[in-house]
């Protein structure tokens, strides 16, 4: 299954990869941001490989890592083949400032709340989603909580009742 | 009077018995049609995720138990098997056996609790006494073996918190005793009760291609007809030494989640059975010096054992640079923990695949153009735990 993964992306996609990595097993292939949405594509098309099944997408912030030369942010796919019970992983790696990728609604459903999830937690936005929208924070809060930058000690003043700065209620 | 049909948006929730927690849905009502179900979550988002990224890997387990707070056991197997594929360490025969025991329990635990709400937003109100009754069984096992009965945190990275208690076999063929005897009773109130059928058949079906394209997993997956569990697709903790059949549905609907809920139950038990007969003898916990804690027994008496002990509590151990995905099959589908490590002895990120999260994304497909009605047997047939959900 290895190689005829590597095969699909040699014969179609030879200069969209960027890098292809092997971790305890964990097979991901670096692509570049602008070609996913056709890499995801090709392998639903592709009947041979059977990748059908987005399992989850998530991101990884490197602020202040030695990784963050390659970009800050990682978006990670993972994608898994029922047919072949085999599981593998694309990533893209983005830019610091107005991170941004194509969303992949239009090809699964799935990826509705997965990237509704990734765009409220790190603020990532996802070109052609149609309701990119918070799902997990509340309404009122200011920035992207998994973001490594984002305070943790500090709360905002609208969610705590701390009397130099009064919520509205009170004054 | 005007002719024109007005919709009506009704707010159902966030305090509403049906929805297993804090859920709230939006309706937008045609009649008694439902035009539009939007799900609105978030009110029990605590930052797990977050949290963990701040703790050193062993305190980070607990963080586990307190999300899917129905299947204690199936979150910590999951991090701990992502770390211990991040860390490559060899787990024991019998660790592997009894965490497999214990998994299968869960599942147990999380299919009644489930069975009893779910028939209670029906109106089987009788099903919920007697799913917690038997319940309370596997809540007296968790306590022998954890003590605790909910939060347990008795699978650690390596191995196991503590050995099994002496009666662990006894206990464990109890559980499957009464579970058995419980069992006849929901299959005789709900199997073939006319109502039940009524309001499941037929309501909230997928098919095997909108259930894919949804990412789905576990019975909702398999209720639509896709032959897929992880236990078999890739064995973990050594399930491929088990037999067991993972039970299909044909028509994607409710009663087909009902039926395959009750077939996992029994076929849970058989593997329970099986771990039990087959029992091997060995260590609890892996030989892994400056990783895995060392026997609580041996730091009384080994210098080497007192300095890794306190090595391991106070700065927990070095991890190579990189990222690891695991997931387990648990009792409401692919929970997946991918741990991205960056050399520190904290992970750098920790996420989790949540099973309730992406399943209830496929509310609205299963409500929309359906009844009223019917949005109450939707919810309950996804099986949600609302702190899995928002983490």
């Amino acid at each position: 299954m290895e190689d005829k993964l590597r095969e699909f992306f040699n014969k179609n996609f030879k200069d969209d990869v960027i890098k292809e990595d092997k971790f305890r097993g964990d097979v991901s292939y670096y692509i570049k941001p602008d070609s996913l949405y056709a890499i995801c594509e090709g392998l639903l098309a592709d009947s041979d490989l059977d990748m059908k099944f987005l399992s989850d997408i998530t991101s990884l912030d490197w602020l202040n890592h030695a990784e963050e030369k390659n970009g800050r942010f990682e978006v990670v796919y993972n994608l898994y083949s029922i047919g072949h019970s085999y599981r593998f992983f694309l990533k893209v790696r983005l830019d610091g400032e107005n991170p941004s990728v194509k969303s992949l609604i239009d090809l699964w459903d799935g990826a509705n709340w997965m990237e509704r999830e990734v765009f409220d937690m790190m603020g990532i936005n996802f070109e052609g989603h149609p309701n990119l929208t918070k799902i997990l924070t509340a309404d009122e809060l200011d920035g992207h909580p998994l973001r490594k930058d984002f305070p943790l000690t500090w709360e905002q003043p609208k969610f705590t009742w701390n009397l130099d700065d009064p919520p509205e209620v009170i004054k | 009077m005007s002719n024109v049909s007005k919709t009506v948006t009704l707010n159902m929730g966030p305090q509403h018995p049906s929805t297993h927690g804090v859920l709230r849905v939006v309706l937008e009502l045609d009649g008694e049609t439902v035009v539009k179900a939007e799900p609105v979550l978030g009110y029990l988002h605590t930052g797990i995720e977050k949290t963990m990224e701040d703790k050193l890997y062993y305190k980070a387990i607990p963080c586990t138990d307190r999300m899917d707070y129905l299947a204690p056991m199936s979150n910590n197997l999951g991090f701990c098997l992502a770390v211990e594929k991040l860390m490559e360490i060899d787990i024991p025969e019998k660790v592997q056996w009894v965490r497999v025991c214990l998994a299968e329990l869960t599942r147990i635990n999380s299919h009644l609790v489930w069975l009893g709400t779910h028939a209670l937003d029906l109106g089987a109100m009788s099903m919920l006494l007697y799913a917690f009754r038997d319940r309370e069984s596997i809540m007296d096992m968790y306590e022998a073996v954890g003590g605790q009965r909910m939060m347990t945190t008795y699978i650690r990275i390596g191995g196991l918190a503590q050995d099994i208690p002496k009666d662990f076999d006894k206990g464990i063929r109890k559980v499957i005793k009464t579970i058995k005897a419980g069992l006849v009773d929901y299959e005789t109130l709900l199997t073939n009760n006319e109502i039940f059928i009524n309001r499941t058949k037929g309501v909230g079906v997928l098919s095997a291609e909108e259930a894919i394209n949804l990412s789905l997993s576990g019975p909702l997956l398999r209720g639509s007809g896709v032959n897929q569990d992880l236990r078999k697709a890739n064995p973990y903790s050594s399930y491929e030494k088990f037999d067991f059949e993972v039970p299909l549905g044909k028509n994607g609907d409710a009663y087909d989640r009902y039926l395959i809920r009750i077939e996992e139950i029994k076929q849970s038990m058989r593997i329970m059975e099986q771990a039990l007969d087959g029992m091997p003898e060995g260590p609890y916990r892996a030989h892994v010096p400056g990783i895995v804690l060392p026997p609580k027994e041996d730091i009384l008496y080994k210098m080497e054992s007192m300095i890794f002990h306190f090595k391991i509590i106070t700065e927990g151990f070095k991890t190579p640079v990189g990222a690891v995905y695991q997931a387990i099959e648990s009792g409401k589908g692919e929970i997946g923990f991918f741990i991205s490590a960056d050399g520190t002895n904290k992970p750098h990120r920790v996420r989790v695949r949540p099973p309730s999260f992406i399943n209830l994304a496929a509310l609205p497909k299963m409500c929309e153009g359906n009844m009223f009605a019917d949005v109450v047997c939707a919810i309950g047939s996804i099986d949600i735990v609302l702190g899995e959900v928002d983490r």
